[in-house]
């Protein structure tokens, strides 16, 4: 069976229960749909909570979901609720690694490897960093590179001694920062389509900005010019989201 | 003034993961001095994690959530902690991990009178090293063939666009000719990256690299 994604948030708690030791004689029983409702409250996760941005597939955890499922991750070692991350996260990391050249092969493999660090790493998940979306994003690109690019991906260590904080008016306002994914993905939306497509290039086609130009036939100028615009506009459509 | 953080567009490449090793070096040292262009990866990285959720998702393996739950109980494979620094220097940790705990033992050049340098390796064709000027000397005006970043690590230089401090990272083209002069009574160690004016690649090229003599 290939498991395809978009499945009903009961079909994946179904198969994310028939894999959890724990609960494992419970999902044998009849009824699996409440034994997955159940095990959602176990979870604390309100699947009945919508987007603020209606338009998500209703199928799908909202972004606060997501941050309480890697929360049981880190916290309980929780194999239910990172089933229900691996559902939701490892067919777009497929997608996107695919979109970056891999092949189906191994973009299977790197997809595993890094919902493998998804779970490791759980616990180092700070909400008022970034959102999960975000993180899980950050472990996939980094896997690519190590492993595509077999190239180093120096990072920054928010534990470095010589880490120079913020000042604390910026520190305020990144506490909004888990939340801005969800702004961002509707202001995504209201980008003109040249721009969305250069902002797509820059990310799923590991091509440096010189080389978008050159696949799209733009001058450069012209690439980097649409970048900025689409960087601007995205910017203000969260700030009116935020405002609204 | 000209700006002392790293440009939108490299933010961008760097959260994107388009940045090479070495300019992937510059700009994560540079993070950790800038909160500011911290900010702003963050906010290039969210973009990211919006686009994975947009993406059209693929099918996975059909028993892809299996070999994974299967896997969760292995052993991280055992990182090395990194040797502590004992040069005295307060050097961000993703440089620590290219220049070693005592950036004296690096192989240093001597340049001119009170300019010297220690390259190190790293991969990719770009070429990165350790800068040191004392303070009231003046590096040869020089332009650039490909790009080339600097980021001030300590102490103080100044140019015609401009004075840098510790974080601050200047970042130049063909288009920029000048002569940096540290300033400010003390010893200016920066991070120099430059995109090597030729790539040679394979074994016999990556023999010669070393060999042609940095612009």
């Amino acid at each position: 069976m290939i498991r395809q994604s978009g499945n009903s948030v009961s079909q994946s708690m179904e198969q994310a229960i028939a894999v959890d030791s724990s609960s494992c004689d419970a999902a044998r029983r009849p009824g699996g749909a409440e034994w997955a409702r159940a095990l959602a409250a176990r979870a604390q996760i309100d699947f009945d909570r919508r987007m603020a941005v209606s338009d998500l597939g209703k199928d799908r955890p909202v972004a606060e979901d997501l941050a309480v499922l890697l929360a049981r991750v880190a916290d309980h070692r929780d194999r239910m609720a990172f089933a229900l991350l691996f559902e939701h996260f490892a067919p777009r990391l497929k997608a996107y690694l695919m979109r970056l050249g891999a092949g189906a092969t191994s973009a299977e493999e790197l997809t595993q490897e890094a919902m493998i660090m998804v779970w490791r790493k759980a616990g180092s998940f700070d909400v008022s960093q970034a959102g999960v979306s975000t993180w899980v994003f950050r472990i996939a690109r980094n896997k690519r590179i190590d492993a595509l690019r077999r190239e180093k991906r120096p990072e920054f260590d928010p534990e470095d001694p010589a880490l120079v904080p913020e000042a604390p008016e910026d520190a305020a306002t990144a506490v909004a920062r888990g939340q801005a994914e969800a702004q961002l993905r509707a202001a995504l939306k209201t980008l003109p389509e040249e721009q969305a497509e250069v902002v797509r290039l820059a990310y799923f086609e590991d091509l440096a900005h010189g080389a978008v130009a050159e696949k799209t036939g733009l001058p450069l100028g012209t690439v980097k010019s649409r970048l900025r615009l689409a960087m601007a506009r995205l910017k203000a459509a969260m700030q009116e989201i935020a405002d609204d | 003034m000209t700006e002392k953080n790293a440009p939108d567009d490299v933010l961008l490449a760097y959260a994107s993961g388009g940045l090479d090793e070495a300019m992937s070096l510059v700009v994560a040292t540079h993070l950790t001095l800038s909160p500011q262009s911290r900010a702003r990866v963050a906010d290039f990285e969210a973009l990211g994690g919006a686009l994975i959720e947009e993406i059209a998702p693929a099918a996975l393996d059909a028993d892809s959530l299996d070999s994974v739950l299967a896997r969760l109980d292995e052993e991280d494979s055992a990182q090395q902690a990194p040797e502590p620094p004992c040069d005295g220097h307060l050097l961000p940790a993703a440089l620590r991990g290219y220049v070693g705990p005592d950036i004296e033992a690096l192989r240093w050049k001597r340049l001119i009178r009170g300019v010297q340098e220690a390259e190190f390796a790293i991969g990719g064709s770009a070429r990165a090293r350790l800068m040191r000027i004392e303070s009231g000397i003046a590096v040869p005006r020089h332009t650039h063939r490909g790009k080339e970043a600097t980021l001030v690590l300590e102490g103080a230089y100044r140019d015609e666009t401009g004075y840098y401090d510790r974080g601050a990272l200047q970042w130049a083209d063909a288009t920029l000719d000048h002569q940096p002069a540290a300033t400010g009574g003390e010893t200016c160690l920066c991070l120099v990256v430059t995109e090597a004016p030729i790539r040679l690649t394979g074994k016999l090229g990556r023999l010669l690299n070393p060999l042609i003599k940095y612009q």
